[in-house]
């Protein structure tokens, strides 16, 4: 057996999939998944539909058997060992509430094979119900809960059992978006309190983001980047990594040198730049060529009138205002910077968003700007 | 009135379905013995007298022994076929299931000669037992039909919720599927019990020298002095399918509000 994998906090592997292959029929749903997920840590499977994010999380729950591979949960091999076994609990995202049973029996409903007191259990469960902010629902029936209680009881049931880790499937993709943002940070801070692994799947990068220590982006069945939230997004892996996670603009550049220190491109609208070498990312398969990318909050307008930046990184180019969209807090811009269509004569606006701060003008469509950026905010897919 | 002509239509076609079993009760309890208009007087002697035929009450032993006895093995059956038609899929599913919804149309008489010559070919002395052969054979389409619908309005990820929290495939299945199902299981039976009490070709050609209800009632009929009995003999009946269909029903319509689905039909 390989040796634990070393990693920065010392923490022990909770989770690791070496090579693990799934077909359904001539399906190829997982395609070499390796992977390791650490003890307490809260992970995230992001991806969009079919792109086997579901699978994988059944198959750590023992639903779905592995063509080949090895699925191991601290350190134990995991084949042959049947959900029921498995040191794992889920949430579904039906949540899968026993419409039958009352919500009291429905959170003890896997303590049936404890050997403690019926007294202690009780107790077990009021505790558990008492975490997930249900005290006193316990004798309610189940089938007349809301969609957020459900979900709870789900949490409960699945947590009174102290699992190893807590699997959760789509958990919050039925809930209406006020609720769904309240109960991210609940699960951030449920997860804190009992310090148990979370596997969450969801498709929504931006709750993958909100809530995750960790994530893996998959696409078609295998992993496209693992990283920490802040550098998923500042440094996607992929354009299409770049362009599912958040909004990305993509210019096409062309590349004029490579030192240790970054490569040199030059880039319609922002000229001759050396974009950081953390910034370079080599994996763009299939691609029209090299591309740069930047986030819209990653560049500022400012108006032709006022001071020259701010640092001494920041570079200014000149562009002129497409569209002006206006949320309240945000507003999102079309900017056609200048030279922009010095490669092929086609104009390619940008999108540019900035926060409405107290005094900040919204400029009017067809306004000259300034685009102040610097070359860290630049991204190279090549 | 818009649509008068359509209401007078309707209450046609119920007077139409209806009148018949309405005099049922009517002549039941007419002291004549002719059957026919004007009413003579009121009298329970009919029931008195029904009640006092041991030939009847034989028949009527018999036609509980079968209908509960085909009632539970239809059941039993369906509850696999339908649990298989909803949880699984497998070649040749379809034409399964087809093949076990088609007695439902099938010609009974076609049904009832098969089963004969093929009962006389291998031998089986004709009784109670073949009846009961027959009538879970025709009694299975009700049956898949309520446990298909009680199966499928359940969430696939129960069981497996159950699995997860630590039961066996056996113990998710009897802790968290049957008794949801449950009330689909009673009502099947209720149906199938009332399906195979009125049953009559199957009975005539399977029973042998054992009479069922519908069998008995049809070989009185032609003693014009036995009728009345028949009639009260009818009435009872009639009462006793409404009640079973109406518990059916309530089964049902339980089945679905416990697991939370939208109702959508049913036999009542």
């Amino acid at each position: 057996m390989t040796p634990p994998a070393a990693n920065p906090d010392g923490r022990k592997p909770m989770i690791e999939c070496r090579q693990v292959q799934k077909y359904y029929g001539d399906y190829h749903a997982l395609r070499g998944i390796d992977l390791t997920i650490r003890e307490g840590e809260f992970f995230s499977l992001l991806g969009p539909s079919g792109c086997g994010k579901t699978t994988l999380l059944r198959t750590i729950a023992g639903f779905e058997e592995i063509g080949s591979g090895v699925v191991l949960i601290d350190g134990r091999d995991m084949r042959d060992v049947p959900a029921n076994a498995r040191p794992t609990n889920m949430v579904f995202q039906s949540y899968a509430i026993f419409p039958h049973l009352t919500v009291a029996q429905n959170v003890g409903f896997g303590l049936r094979r404890d050997p403690r007191s019926a007294v202690e259990k009780a107790r077990a469960v009021d505790e558990a119900l008492e975490m997930v902010g249900l005290k006193g629902f316990g004798r309610r029936a189940a089938h007349a809960l809301s969609g957020g209680q459900r979900q709870r009881v789900a949490l409960a049931r699945a947590l009174i059992l102290k699992p190893k880790v807590l699997l959760l499937d789509e958990p919050l993709s039925a809930l209406d978006r006020k609720m769904r943002e309240q109960m991210q940070v609940e699960l951030i801070k449920l997860q804190r309190q009992v310090g148990i692994t979370f596997v969450l799947v969801t498709h929504d990068q931006e709750e993958a983001l909100v809530m995750s220590d960790r994530i893996a982006v998959m696409f078609e069945g295998e992993i496209a980047q693992l990283d920490g939230p802040e550098a998923l997004y500042a440094r996607p892996a992929s354009r299409r990594v770049a362009d599912f996670i958040g909004v990305m603009n993509f210019l096409p550049a062309r590349i004029l040198g490579e030192t240790d220190r970054g490569v040199t491109v030059d880039a319609p609208g922002f000229g001759v730049v050396e974009v950081p070498m953390r910034n370079v990312s080599r994996a763009n398969p299939g691609d029209a060529g090299p591309t740069v990318g930047f986030r819209p909050e990653a560049v500022t307008l400012t108006p032709v009138a006022g001071r020259g930046p701010e640092r001494a990184v920041d570079r200014v180019s000149g562009g002129v205002i497409d569209e002006v969209v206006y949320y309240g807090d945000m507003t999102y811009y079309d900017v056609r910077m200048d030279g922009s269509a010095r490669y092929d004569g086609i104009a390619r606006p940008v999108r540019v968003s900035m926060r409405n701060l107290f005094g900040r003008e919204v400029p009017d469509v067809g306004t000259r700007t300034r685009v102040v950026w610097s070359p860290g905010s630049l991204v190279l897919f090549r | 009135m818009r649509g008068g002509g359509l209401r007078a239509y309707a209450v046609l076609y119920l007077v139409f379905l209806y009148a018949p079993i309405l005099l049922l009760p009517i002549f039941a309890f007419n002291a004549g013995t002719i059957i026919a208009f004007p009413l003579k007087g009121f009298t329970t002697d009919w029931f008195v007298q029904m009640w006092g035929n041991a030939a009847l009450r034989k028949a009527l032993a018999n036609s509980l022994i079968i209908a509960f006895s085909s009632a539970v093995l239809a059941t039993c059956l369906g509850i696999f076929a339908a649990r298989a038609s909803t949880r699984f899929s497998f070649a040749g599913k379809g034409a399964a299931l087809g093949l076990i919804m088609l007695p439902l149309v099938m010609p009974e008489i076609i049904v009832s000669m098969s089963l004969l010559v093929v009962l006389l070919a291998i031998g089986v002395k004709l009784s109670v037992f073949t009846v009961i052969l027959g009538h879970t054979l025709i009694c299975m389409p009700y049956a898949v039909a309520i446990m298909t619908t009680a199966f499928s309005s359940l969430d696939k990820s129960l069981e497996e919720a159950a699995q997860d929290l630590g039961e066996t495939k056996l113990s998710a299945f009897r802790l968290v599927i049957l008794p949801l199902v449950m009330p689909g299981i009673i009502s099947a039976m209720l149906m199938c019990f009332t399906v195979s009490l009125d049953e009559f070709i199957i009975a005539f050609f399977l029973a042998g020298n054992e009479p069922t209800l519908p069998t008995y009632i049809f070989s009185q009929l032609r003693f014009p002095k036995s009728i009345p009995v028949i009639m009260a003999l009818g009435t009872i009946l009639v009462l006793a399918s409404i009640v079973l269909l109406g518990i059916a029903e309530y089964f049902r319509r339980r089945g679905v509000a416990r697991t939370g689905a939208k109702d959508t039909g049913g036999f009542l």
